[in-house]
């Protein structure tokens, strides 16, 4: 078990017990710290998998961003601690058993599976997800998409002042 | 690394983030559990581009195959980042109007 097993078995941990932390925990705001948690281990797993341009996005845009959105959207609406209700612990408890269900006929579902029998993924290494051929691929291949998404966002900024103006 | 390993790391993930989404009823904390979800799905996405570079460079094809499936998880945070400032719009003017972010109130998606 070399160094590089060792980190992506702990990223993974991490990962899952923040991600489990951010269902329970009852205040808002610590889900939220929570869930920052989960995407820095998800960017660091971005990097164990070389994808850097991508690590770096994900920290900037959900870290960042998106994150931050949540946290202000939380204090603008100032929700008190004892004031969410509960879900009553049976429909609790069939939510979880649903999740779990989903989660092991999907993991017997890729155990049996034979076609990535055998297959690695590279750790460390290839060039695939640096700045270089990214920027190329995308502004050769996927320039218009790339335009559209500008399209999108103008039309998702139109609505958000919209809907809040009302 | 098994590509095995990655793919049950991410349905973990994503089995967390469906019972977030089944059992709270806090509007914010459900759409957290959805950007979890897109996460765990853009983590699977690099791990099967990274899988099949490998491939390809064991055959000798080009070293760029496997780069649509990185650009696709781009364009998925571009769409999420969009979605956000959406959604958290409507619970701000769903606050606005019953003072209550419990999505037991939204069943009936009137008044």
């Amino acid at each position: 078990m070399n160094v590089l097993e060792i980190i992506f078995y702990a990223l993974s941990a991490f990962a899952l017990v923040c991600a489990i932390m951010v269902l329970i925990s009852k205040n808002p705001i610590h889900s939220v710290l929570w869930l920052i948690l989960v995407f820095f281990a998800i960017s660091g797993h971005y990097i164990l998998l070389n994808a850097q341009f991508l690590a770096i996005v994900n920290i900037i845009v959900y870290a960042g961003a998106i994150m931050v959105l949540f946290l202000f959207v939380i204090m603008l609406i100032n929700v008190k601690k004892d004031s969410e209700p509960q879900k009553q612990l049976f429909v609790k408890l069939i939510g979880v058993i649903a999740g779990g269900s989903f989660l092991t006929l999907s993991i017997s579902l890729v155990k049996q599976a034979m076609p990535l029998v055998g297959k690695t993924v590279p750790l460390k290494e290839g060039t695939i997800g640096l700045i270089h051929p990214l920027g190329k691929a995308l502004f050769n291949d996927y320039v218009v998409p790339f335009e559209i998404s500008s399209v999108l966002f103008l039309s998702a900024m139109v609505g958000a002042v919209l809907i809040g103006k009302k | 690394m098994p590509i095995q390993y990655y793919i049950y790391f991410c349905l973990a993930l994503f089995s967390i983030g469906v019972v977030g989404v089944l059992t709270r009823r806090n509007a914010i904390i459900v759409f957290m559990c959805i950007e979890l979800m897109l996460n765990a799905v853009n983590l699977l996405l690099v791990a099967f581009s990274k899988m099949y570079n490998g491939l390809a460079l064991q055959n000798g094809a080009s070293a760029t195959a496997g780069i649509d499936a990185q650009i696709f998880v781009f364009f998925i945070m571009v769409v999420a980042a969009a979605e956000v400032s959406i959604g958290l719009a409507i619970i701000v003017m769903m606050y606005r109007n019953t003072h209550s972010i419990d999505i037991n109130f939204l069943n009936r998606l009137k008044n």
